[in-house]
This record gives structure tokens, sequence and C-alpha cells, in this order.
């Protein structure tokens, strides 16, 4: 019989529908602003008394707790109004002090029966929900550079255990350079360094007066140092992040050399930028002793005082690298300082380095790399060029009283905040090469709720006027189609959330632009049997003939909208993304909604049944 | 239904859209897209005031502290600044500009402040054209594939007119271009393709079907059949796009705006160009009955 599906099929719809309807559900509860508290120190506890005495204290500021949750060594307090969260956020912390974390953040609303079968809202894009979004560019060059840096120290020091002379260094590009005095002691050398450093490509070179080694940096090598510079430096941005307390950050390599921090609802950039781009790190060497050759000194003067300067050596003990673990205190004098923690490793080499130079004195050196730009004039036109600089500042010059093992502290730092940030930057972790920021955005959290409010509105609205439009058009068709709208909807809203998707304000606007084209389907359908009809074919073959004839032609249709979408995915960024995926989504639930929910309702009411006219 | 001639009136069909492509074509090439911060690289600062400020006041007291090139317009509300800057980003403009902006008379709260490197720009510029000129030739080739080369050539120019007619409205009138406004173009290229495809559609299968050698005659047909669908679509998707348009804040206004002229111009050209193009270059009958076999293979398709 014409227009009757098996039941199979109803039921095989009718479960899609329900797993649809179930997983746009948490969608309808809101997340609750609410700021979370977690203990930063080890033996700082929270119990339930504490947490109530807290919440007694928000409650004399006049801020309204909806409720408040212990979970192990971290509690989270739900607020009634957003706009009273940094309020709350600054009363915890004053009570609190240093051993915890407070962070902002929004709590999960989603009833329980739903949670447990792992349903959960759609996530919202900085655009919706504020919070600053970065673009970070690691400077590859400079990775490059350190490291050529890193080997000349090395082969230096091999050179001078075997007492092989040599003039000079030079670093170029990707190139070291070294200058001997005759062909002999360069082969000699050639001969320890070459099987030491594997990554060197060598070749001899003869020069006016004795002779040249130059290692050329591998392209393989350049290749895996720079995977390894970009991994590294997401691990140390993870860390920096989780210790700023920010609720479902985002950090992320996108492309060969960029990584994009999402940090939602952080208003404070000045400071999220100081953490996540900061790339101090220290250096520990000794002061050069009067009989040391010029070329292994450096200069450096101190960080709070230009004018005074020691004389350094250019071999590092130490670096940052080997600290395990970094905090802040106080020393008698109440002056700020860092107590730090070395490795196996650093500690090893730090007595190593001590013991036998007791009496002298040794530096902890600050060190910044910083980038700067500069515009300047190139064949007539403004060219922005990035030229990156190290900024190295003595902190302290003491004298070595005994052997230094792996847990010593640092003083002469300006601030206590200054300590706090450096002691956070060792524990973190150096970057493995420097950063600059490519892109910035701050979205204040008023603008994100402005956009929320307005988004929803065209969507309701939007919605109206096409499902008004398709009843007067359609009328008994209209609404079949109008409730296969509105199904799509919740499917769109379902398989965003399952798909843990982002909803931006582009995508919302994808949303909108969907519901007025999912109804093409529909229209083509409907308009073909309308056709059938006035060609006098009766009306059941009409709505067969119907949906059969239009099925190419909405599924070629929809097809080249879908690959256009693809590729606005992959060229889009950020928001942009939320738009093509939106729009994706939305043509796939489209198709099943217009073809086979609103087939399956014409076929369970008027299908199969002897018709003399049809309503369309 | 009465039959409206429309390939009777393609030649002023023709004219109007040729007309149109240079008037784009002048507007791009004299006046240039106002691209937006995402494709410049730049600073830009959204502030909102208590009270409406004097924007050459602003201007000046941004002038005074360094910043001469900003650029100062309301955005939405007389209460909302946008401040562009072209200089290069150091840390913390954003609050500088607020710090500047902010007095104890009218204060101000930071909006949005974004940045954006002009490495990045420059890299997103390429990418987009690229991307453009990507999705153009895959459809080429999917319209190709289920059709013939000569519908393909025809949806082509009549997708190119398309994105021509909104970029040099973009252009004349001065609207900012921003990613926005891309995906905007991108998803007007999946549209009026929709729209084109359900035309050729029906002069594929009323060609195959009819029995008289007269295309234009056919193509009336087809487009008159198709045109209460074309009419109702676009009717819906232009009214969604006004509810965007009216009620989905200043931060999508250009993304609605490029998508309403592209409904519009879709609509329009599937109609003319896209039809008209194909008896322009004079398809056939033969084009597309193929031999038998093959036929029957294509009636099998889904």
């Amino acid at each position: 019989m014409l227009n009757r599906y098996p039941l199979w099929k109803y039921l095989l719809i009718l479960i899609v529908l329900l797993v649809g309807i179930i997983y746009a559900l948490p969608n309808l509860y809101p997340a609750d602003p609410a700021v979370q508290i977690s203990s930063t120190a080890n033996g700082s506890a929270l119990d339930q008394e504490r947490l109530d005495r807290l919440t007694q204290a928000l409650a004399d500021e006049g801020i309204d707790v909806k409720k408040s949750e212990l979970d192990g060594n971290s509690a989270l307090i739900r607020l009634e109004e957003a706009d009273q969260q940094i309020a709350a956020r600054d009363t915890l912390d004053e009570r609190l002090g240093d051993a915890y974390t407070v962070a902002l953040n929004l709590a999960d609303a989603t009833p329980d029966w739903l949670a447990g079968l792992s349903a959960a809202p759609m996530k919202l894009g900085l655009d919706l929900q504020g919070g600053v979004h970065f673009l970070l560019q690691v400077d590859m060059d400079a990775a490059v550079q350190q490291r050529l840096e890193a080997n000349a120290s090395a082969v230096r020091d091999i050179l001078r255990d075997e007492r092989i002379r040599y003039r000079d260094t030079e670093i170029g590009d990707r190139t070291i350079t070294f200058q001997f005095a005759n062909e002999d002691d360069r082969n000699e050398a050639r001969g320890l360094i070459a099987d030491q450093f594997p990554d060197f490509d060598y070749a001899n070179e003869e020069g006016d007066s004795g002779a040249a080694l130059t290692m050329t940096f591998t392209e393989q090598a350049v290749q895996a140092l720079q995977d390894y510079a970009i991994n590294q430096n997401l691990t140390t941005i993870r860390n920096r992040v989780n210790e700023l307390g920010v609720s479902e950050p985002l950090v992320q390599r996108q492309g060969p050399s960029r990584i994009v921090v999402e940090l939602p609802g952080v208003q404070d950039t000045a400071a999220a930028k100081r953490i996540v781009g900061a790339t101090a790190n220290l250096e520990f060497r000794l002061e050069a002793r009067s009989d040391t050759p010029d070329r292994e000194i450096e200069t450096l003067s101190f960080r709070n005082d230009e004018d005074r300067s020691a004389e350094l050596m250019r071999d590092v003990i130490v670096t940052g690298d080997h600290v395990s673990s970094a905090s802040r205190s106080f020393d008698q004098n109440n002056r700020p300082q860092v107590n730090i923690n070395l490795d196996g490793t650093g500690g090893s080499m730090m007595s190593r380095a001590t013991r036998s130079n007791i009496g002298r004195n040794m530096a902890v050196v600050f060190i910044e790399h910083k980038t700067r730009t500069r515009t300047v004039m190139e064949d007539g036109e403004e060219v922005e060029k990035r030229e990156a600089y190290t900024e190295r500042g003595i902190i302290s010059l003491a004298t070595i009283q005994s052997a230094l093992s792996n847990r010593f502290r640092i003083t002469g730092l300006d601030s206590s905040s200054e300590a706090a940030d450096l002691a956070l930057l060792l524990r973190s972790g150096s970057l493995a090469a420097p950063i600059y920021f490519a892109q910035e955005r701050t979205i204040g959290p008023s603008l994100g709720a402005q956009n929320i409010n307005q988004g929803i509105l065209s969507v309701e609205l939007g919605l109206l006027l096409v499902v008004l439009f398709m009843l007067a058009r359609y009328k008994a068709f209209g609404i079949v189609a109008n409730i296969s709208l509105g199904l799509n909807l919740v499917l769109l809203v379902a398989a965003m959330s399952m798909l843990g998707a982002t909803l931006t304000l582009p995508g919302i606007a994808g949303i909108v632009l969907t519901l007025g084209m999912a109804v093409d389907a529909n229209v083509l359908i409907f308009e073909r049997i309308r056709e059938e009809i006035k060609a006098k074919m009766p009306a059941q073959q009409a709505i067969h003939a119907g949906f059969e004839r239009a099925f190419t032609s909405i599924v070629d249709a929809n097809i080249t909208t879908l690959l256009v979408a693809v590729i606005l995915f992959s060229i889009g960024t950020g928001p942009v993304k939320g738009f093509a995926v939106t729009l994706s989504l939305g043509i796939l639930t489209s198709m099943f909604t217009a073809i086979l929910v609103s087939r399956a309702l014409i076929n369970l009411t008027i299908g199969g049944r002897p018709l003399k006219k049809i309503w369309i | 239904m009465r039959q409206l001639d429309f390939m009777g009136k393609r030649r002023i069909a023709f004219a109007v859209s040729v007309l149109l492509a240079v008037i784009a074509i002048g507007a791009l090439a004299f006046k240039g897209l106002n691209l937006g911060l995402d494709f410049t690289g730049g600073t830009l600062v959204e502030v909102r005031y208590e009270q409406a400020p004097a924007l050459d006041e602003l201007r000046s007291q941004l002038g005074d502290e360094g910043f001469e090139d900003a650029q100062v317009q309301t955005f939405g509300t007389s209460n909302d600044i946008l401040v562009r800057l072209q200089q290069t980003f150091d840390n913390d403009v954003g609050q500088r500009v607020v710090g500047i902006l902010d007095s104890d008379a009218n204060p101000v709260d930071l909006v949005r402040a974004e940045f954006v490197g002009a490495q990045v720009g420059d890299q997103l510029r390429d990418q987009s054209g690229m991307g453009m000129l990507l999705a153009l030739a895959v459809v080429m080739v999917y319209v190709a594939f289920r059709f013939q080369y000569k519908f393909a050539l025809g949806a082509l120019i009549s997708l190119g007119h398309d994105v021509l007619i909104i970029l040099g409205i973009f252009a004349l009138f001065g609207l900012d271009f921003d990613l926005t406004v891309l995906a905007a173009i991108l998803a007007v290229i999946g549209y009026s393709l929709n729209d084109t495809i359900i035309v050729y559609d029906r002069i594929r299968e009323n060609i195959r079907k009819s029995q008289i050698d007269d295309m234009a005659q056919i193509f009336n047909e087809s487009i008159n059949q198709t045109l209460a669908r074309t009419m109702a679509t676009s009717g819906t998707t232009l009214l969604v796009l006004l509810a965007l348009f009216f009620l989905g804040g200043d931060m999508i206004h250009n993304f609605s705006i490029a998508l309403i002229l592209g409904v519009v111009a879709g609509t329009f050209s599937s109609v003319y160009v896209a039809a008209a193009l194909l008896l322009a270059i004079k398809l056939q009958r033969k084009d597309l009955i193929r031999p038998k076999k093959e036929n029957d293979e294509e009636e099998e398709l889904p």
C-alpha cells in the first residue's frame, strides 16, 4: 500500500528523536555562576565548618549563595547572581590567603539523571561567555639560536678539557664556526666532537690564518627541535594556566608554530598575559677570575642597579630548567625570597661546581626573552620587523660559603609579587622557545550576555516567522513541516551537545540560517506534490511521487552546501568555525527531519487511506 | 498557472547583471574593500560610556597620549565607542586606552579589546582568498560530475556574479569586511548553488522528457515550475535573516547584510544568469542524452 512505513521505521525515527530530546535537555538548565576554591599547598585542607564560615562571610557581604559543595580538598560555591561573582572571589581571597586559589567558574546545573547519561549542555564560546583569547606565535628561529648557543658552550667545554686551543666561535643562522690556529688542531677537534654531536653536518674551511670548522644544524634536527619546542611550550603553558585557576581553559596547538589559549571568564588580561607569556628563567654562574680569558667572560649589570656590573663566566652551572619546586617566602627582615629545590641532575651539577669553588662569588642571573617590533621602511613601504632579544640581569651575587646541594634560596628580588611570579614560572617550567602574542581578543562579560540574549531572541523570532509562513502557504502540510522544523532544532542542539561543539555568536547565526533553509526540503516536496495534483494524479500517488522526485534535488543541493561548510571549517578560526559546524550539522539534521520525519508524520496520519482531496 | 516569459527578457536581465558587475568591479578597484581587523592586523578597543561622549574630545584625548592614528567611532548606540589603532601592539594597550578615556564624570567599561598581528592578518587574507576559490572549484567539479560541464560553467559564473555583487556593495558603501562576512559569502555560495541546482535539475528532467527542441521554452517551463519553490525558500530564508539583522546585535550586522544581499542576488542569478547562460553556451539535448546503458545507471541513483 502507498505511503505506509513498516513499524520498524517508525520505531527507529522515534528512538532517534527520543535520544535527541534527552541530549538537548541539559541546555534548558543554564550553568550557575560559581567560585571554586582549591588548596595550593599541602596540608591546608578545607572542611565543612570552614566552608560554612566562608558562606556566612559571603552572606554578610550581601552576596546570595545558592549552594555550596565540598569535594575533597576543593569547594564549589554557587551564586545566584553573575555580577556578584567578582565580589565573592575578592571576599574569599582576602579570607583564605596564599594557600588557596579562588577562581571564577561556571558550574553545570544539569540534573543528576541527565548527567548520569553523560548528557551535558553545549559549551559557550568566548564571545558568549566573556574571557580572553590569545594566539601565541612560537619564535622558532630563537629556539634554534638558543640550542646553538647551548651546543657551542658544550663544545667549548670539551675542547678546554682536551686542551685543544681555539681562537673564536661564531654563531650564524644555523651554524657554529670555530676558528683554530692550525689544521691539526681543527682535525683533532673534529674527530672529538663529530661523534658527540650527531645533529650537525661538519665542513672544513680554510681561512687566511689558521683553519675553521663549521657545524651546520641538520634539517631533521631543526624539525625535531621545533616539534620539541612547541610541545614543551604547550605543556608549560598548560601548567601555568592551571595555576591561574581558570575553569575549562583551552590550550591547543594551531598549525606548525602557533598556540591558542582561551581563558573563559578571565577579566584581568594583564595578569593573564604576564603569566602565560612570561619567558623568565634563571641561570647560576660563577664570577670570572682575574686570569679568565676574555672570550669566556660576559659582563652583566645588576637588575635593580644599572650602574653596577660584574664579570661573569660565560658558562652556566645550572639553569632554572632543573628546578623541581619553588615557592615564595620572606626572610627575617620581611624581604621576599624564593625557595628553590633542584632536581637530581641539577643538584649534583650544583654541588660539583660549588665544592671546588668555595670562596668564589656565584651570581644568580635573571633572563627574559623578549621581542620588540619596529616599523622600518623597506622598498618604500612600512614593514613591521620583529626582533627577539634577551635581557639578562644579575639579581644577586654572593660568596659561596660551602658546597650547595639541591635546596637553597635566592634573594634580591624587587617585590613580593615578583617573587611570587618567579616562583610560579620556575614551578611550571620554562618555555623551550620564546613566544609572542600574535592575536588577542578580550570580551567583556556584559557583551557575552548581550550576545546570548540577542541570539536567542533572533532564533525565536526567526522560528516564529518561518512557522507562520509555512502554515499560511501549506495549511495542513505546513503543520507537518513545522513539527519537523521544531524537531530539527532539537536534533541540532542535541548533536552539538553530544559532539561537545562550542556555540558561538556566528554559530547562533548559523542556527537561524539553518531554520530558514531547513524548510527548503519540505518546500521542494510539497511544491512537487501540488504539481502532481494539478496534473490530476490521485492524492496518495501525488504524495508518493512528490517525496520520490524531490529526493535527488534535495541531496544534490545539500551536498554542495555541506562541501562549502567543510572548506569554511578548515580556513575559519574560533567563532567562524562555530558557524561552519552548526551549518553542516544543520544540513544533516534537516535532511533527516524533512525527509524521514515529515514523511512518517504524513504516513501516520493520512497514509494508506483513500483520499479525495488533500489540504495543501 | 500563467507562464512568465523569463527567457524572453533575458537580454534585459543580462544588461542589469553586467551593469551591476561593472559597478562592483569599479567599486572594488577604486574604493577597495574596507578590510576588518581580522585581515589587516591592528588593535581595536570597544568601550561603553555611561553617557554619550563627544567624539572629537576623545580623539584629542587619545592624540595627546600618543595615539595619533586612532580612529574613533560609535558602534551601535552613541554610548558605545569603537577605537581602532593601526600601530603595532604592545602589552596592555587595551587597558591604556581605557585608562585614557576613563574619567570620574563619565566612567567607561571595557566591552572588548582585540589585537591581530600583521602577519596573522596577511596569512588569513591569503587563506581566505584560497578558501573562496577552492569552494568555487569544488562546487564546479561536483556540478560537472552530477550534470555536465556546461552546467558547471553556468553555475560557476552565476556564483561568481553573486560573490562579486556582495563584494562590490561592501566596497561601495565602505562596510567592514571581516571574517564573519567571509563566512557569510561562503554560505551564500552554498545557498545560491542550492537554488541553481534545483533549477538545473528541473531543466535536465524536462529536456529528457520533452520532445520539443526549443531550449528557451523548456527553460521557461522549468523556471516557472520551480518558481514557487524558489520564492518560498528565499522567502523563509529572508525572513530569518531579517530577524537576525534587526535583533542579532552589532557584531553580526554585516554578516546578515552579506547574507541578505547574497540571497537576493542568488535568487536572481539562479533564474537569469545560471539558466540564461546555458542558452548562451548552446546547451543541446545531446549534451544530456547519453548512451542507453549509462542512462539506466543514472536513474538508479538514489
